[in-house]
């Protein structure tokens, strides 16, 4: 193993650990991670994905810093308002970890771009706010078999699962369908505990690095749900269903969907 | 007995004499032994200690001169 100097104490504890030692770290430095979003759950997935070592991150968002961002989203600051968010996140982690390349893509995610955009990296973290995106991430992950750790958080509770297309179920055998324009309310209108997104971001990061390891059990084909209030974590198995529509035995679904249009259509 | 790879982490101190001694091991196969060459005092306590944990056999850890020891390892686990 040729770490630096540097390096070896950078990474030191993780190198004492057995289960990762200087071979899983040689793992994390060549690893890529696709994140989608520079929020909520993307800032604490990418903070300790960074300090990590991971290789390469590549991270996409459109929007801007806002400064009702800064309660929860803790890559950005108040000097960066105004800066794209992916900005602000690479210069945040490649702060941290000089190790690491930043890949920023400021741009809006879309099935005409995310397979082409997520095709050179080996796992995908879905930490997107909207269900349109979440289904899409879901279905391009599984025609290219990419390991996906999705989480999601609403004002105080929060829900990861973990992906591996083949293996085990897919987000569409948890939920078929996104839910009806309207029905669950975004954290813009319902609020958020900001620190519930540094929990729920912390375990999609723990499931990455486990993923890159080899160690340990993934939340294959589980989902957990933290409830902040009654500080309970509560775990739910998953089933893979063999008439999903997108990895069942006959999967109907084809192409990636544009269910942004179909929501903002029904929503007229 | 002749080690299948020696270390001299003269000069360092902890917790690294463990990590560049752990880095070492890895490089060996099971069965193998490793010679460590160290001056830390605390080491020579932690580092036998740690490798029994990890697994391994500790062989020896010897007083060769006024500053200096030495630890042989062989390793029992593959990683």
């Amino acid at each position: 193993m040729d770490f630096t100097e540097e390096q070896l104490r950078r990474y030191s504890r993780h190198i004492l650990l057995p289960e990762v030692g200087g071979k899983g770290q040689k793992k994390i430095s060549q690893a890529k991670v696709f994140l989608v979003g520079a929020g909520g759950l993307g800032c604490p997935v990418g903070y300790y994905l960074a300090a990590a070592g991971v290789g390469r991150i590549g991270i996409i968002d459109n929007d801007t810093v806002e400064i009702s961002n800064l309660q929860r989203q803790i890559a950005h600051n108040t000097k960066r308002i105004g800066m794209p968010k992916v900005i602000s996140a690479k210069q945040t982690f490649e702060e941290l970890n000089p190790d690491v390349e930043v890949v920023p893509y400021k741009d809006k995610l879309t099935t005409k771009n995310i397979l082409d955009l997520i095709k050179d990296y080996d796992i995908v973290v879905d930490g997107s706010d909207n269900f349109s995106t979440r289904y899409m991430v879901n279905d391009a992950c599984v025609m290219l078999k990419k390991p996906l750790v999705s989480g999601a958080i609403l004002r105080f509770e929060g829900q990861v699962t973990t992906i591996i297309p083949e293996e085990g179920p897919c987000y569409r055998c948890l939920f078929e369908e996104p839910p009806p324009p309207g029905l669950v309310p975004s954290c813009q209108e319902a609020g958020v505990l900001g620190v519930l997104t540094g929990v729920i971001g912390s375990l999609q990061a723990t499931e990455v690095l486990k993923i890159i390891l080899g160690k340990g059990e993934l939340l294959k084909g589980e989902l957990i749900i933290y409830n902040a209030l009654r500080m309970s974590f509560r775990k739910v198995k998953v089933p893979k269903n063999p008439d999903c529509p997108m990895c069942g035995s006959h999967p109907t679904i084809k192409e990636l969907i544009d269910y942004e249009e179909y929501c903002s259509l029904q929503a007229h | 007995m002749q080690p299948d790879k020696r270390l001299n982490i003269k000069g360092e101190i902890c917790p690294y004499t463990l990590v560049k001694s752990k880095l070492a091991m890895e490089d060996l196969d099971v069965g193998e032994v490793l010679e460590i060459l160290l001056d830390y005092p605390e080491a020579i306590n932690s580092i036998p200690k740690a490798m029994q944990n990890y697994g391994h056999t500790v062989l020896n850890v010897e007083k060769i001169n006024d500053t200096d020891w030495v630890i042989i390892i062989r390793k029992e686990v593959k990683d």
